[in-house]
């Protein structure tokens, strides 16, 4: 038997106003379904098939910061204050990225892909969501290294214009460095990686050539077209943030995108499993996430 | 410690979450932990461990193998399940839906670390409320701290391993001087209290003994 003297009873307290707390909850829901309305019908940016967890993460984060009551408040000041809506836009679109991030996914395309795009006498590449445009600039010197690079043409786009205009410098902070030639060498990096930048002051900068086949473009996933006819897509840990309902518009524009037998490669942890289009695509390094797009007739 | 040695709960609760932090000297504690439980642990586990972004994720698997309840990393927008422990993916911040299921994010590390145990524990308490158990282990820095104060205002139960008996005290003292914990516990007696948890929900009223 339990005596109660041997314990001490402290306050957890009962929530006996649950009542209360699904009502705040609700409130909650409603402001910031709200929120992410006012944004969309006033500049067109579309989050409200956003992860929610992520969304609100990041918007009370905003409304912290900011010293904010409440989401009302905010939605006020998105309407009214230009400025405060993109340093909220800043904080929506998850900006960071790496060179080389995930070296074992750059050995792959280098021993699996590669071969199968010499074939080609033209290649068309698409970064979707290239943030600060370390994941191109770490494909454009893959491409170098395998020969490759004078026959592709690199488009990378992302829905942030300030993360693109971070890409087109391709200036980047140097203690960085370490960390990317590290990543470099495990991804099958065969010179070095000091061949690539040039170091001033607290930054490098990298080497120009490697832009030579790149366009920088402004593309929104969620409410922009096609691209037509690429060889290969990059989508690397974007659709995480999406809902599966637009995971799935996403993957079909990647699909209309792709030559027949393209390929199309995902993050680490981005699956084409659930999709309603996965039965178009075959898995041609697993653990890696690189898909590739039947032939037409197979599908 | 040993001031705070249990709590009174005056209302049933059924807790339809555990998430743990832990970071140095995971591997000990966790292998403590998780082969104590009940393949049929009715309470999801998530396990917010930090590890090496270039990890292959051995320890789930290793815990897999010596566990009756199956042990897995995260997918993103998974469903939390019973009788399963999940663990953060390398490089990864969890969070979770009011669906219950995962979500992932690469956002900034968080006190150096990704996945960082705030990050879960303050999306959990979101969601979860007074149905969650909070749990912070062993650690050398202090995330998680901050989460635990979260869950425990969102009306969730907090627990802290004795830092005494912790491989590495700086996580639970960190913790604990952020926020008094409702249990400190020693690792052997963390599984035990996890099962008495899950059986509270059950009862009209219920004392949680010291020595579980
Ligand atoms: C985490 S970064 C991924 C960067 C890089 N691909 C990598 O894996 O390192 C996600 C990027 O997706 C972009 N993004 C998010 N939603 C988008 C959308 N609807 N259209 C285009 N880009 C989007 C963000 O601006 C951000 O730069």
């Amino acid at each position: 038997m339990i005596n109660k003297k041997e314990f001490v009873s402290i306050d957890i307290p009962d929530f006996e106003d649950d009542f209360q707390f699904g009502w705040k909850k609700e409130n909650e829901k409603i402001e910031l379904d709200l929120l992410l309305e006012a944004i969309y019908q006033k500049y067109h940016y579309d989050f409200k098939d956003y992860s929610r967890a992520h969304i609100k993460r990041r918007v009370l984060y905003r409304m912290r910061i900011s010293n904010m009551e409440n989401l009302s408040q905010m939605q006020h000041q998105i309407l009214y204050d230009r400025s405060f809506f993109e340093t909220l836009l800043m904080d929506l679109s998850i900006n960071v990225t790496e060179m080389f991030r995930d070296p074992s996914f750059y050995l792959a395309i280098r021993k699996k892909i590669i071969p199968q795009l010499k074939k080609y006498s033209f290649i068309k590449l698409w970064h979707a969501g290239c943030a600060s445009g370390e994941e191109v600039y770490s494909m454009a010197i893959l491409l170098k290294e395998e020969g490759l690079y004078s026959r592709t043409q690199i488009y990378a786009t992302d829905f942030n214009t300030i993360a693109l205009q971070k890409a087109r410098s391709a200036i980047y902070p140097i203690d960085m460095i370490k960390d990317y030639t590290s990543n470099y060498q495990k991804a099958g990096g065969i010179n070095s990686f000091a061949e690539y930048y040039t170091a001033k002051y607290d930054s490098v900068i990298l080497d120009s050539t490697l832009k030579e086949r790149i366009v920088f473009a402004d593309h929104n996933l969620v409410t922009d077209g096609v691209f037509g006819e690429m060889n290969l897509i990059l989508c690397r840990n974007v659709l995480i943030y999406f809902t599966r309902k637009l995971q799935n518009r996403v993957i079909k524009l990647f699909m209309e995108s792709l030559t027949p037998s393209g390929f199309l490669c995902l993050g680490t942890k981005e699956t084409l499993q659930f999709s309603e289009y996965a039965q178009f695509f075959s898995s041609i390094v697993e653990k890696e996430k690189i898909f590739q797009r039947k032939p037409d007739d197979n599908a | 410690m040993g001031t705070i040695t249990g709590a009174l709960l005056s209302k049933p609760r059924v807790f339809r979450c555990i998430a743990i932090g832990v970071s140095a000297g995971g591997m000990h504690a966790l292998s403590t932990i998780i082969p104590a439980l009940p393949k049929d642990f009715p309470i999801p586990i998530v396990v917010i461990q930090h590890i090496s972004p270039l990890s292959d994720n051995y320890t789930t698997r290793y815990l897999d193998s010596i566990s009756r309840i199956h042990v897995k990393e995260v997918d993103e927008k998974e469903r939390l399940r019973r009788g399963t422990v999940y663990t953060a993916p390398p490089n990864y911040h969890v969070l979770v839906e009011e669906d219950e299921t995962f979500s992932l994010s690469v956002e900034e590390r968080i006190n150096f670390a990704r996945p960082s145990v705030d990050v879960f524990f303050e999306s959990a308490a979101e969601v979860y409320g007074d149905s969650l158990i909070g749990v912070i282990l062993t650690g050398a820095n202090s995330d998680g701290s901050k989460g635990l104060k979260k869950i425990k205002e969102e009306g969730g139960v907090i627990v802290v391993q004795d830092p005494q008996n912790a491989e590495v005290e700086g996580m639970p003292k960190a913790a604990i001087e952020t926020v008094t914990p409702h249990f400190v516990l020693k690792l052997d007696e963390l599984a035990p209290f996890f099962v008495k948890m899950a059986k509270h929900g059950r009862k009209k009223t219920e004392l949680i003994p010291e020595n579980i």
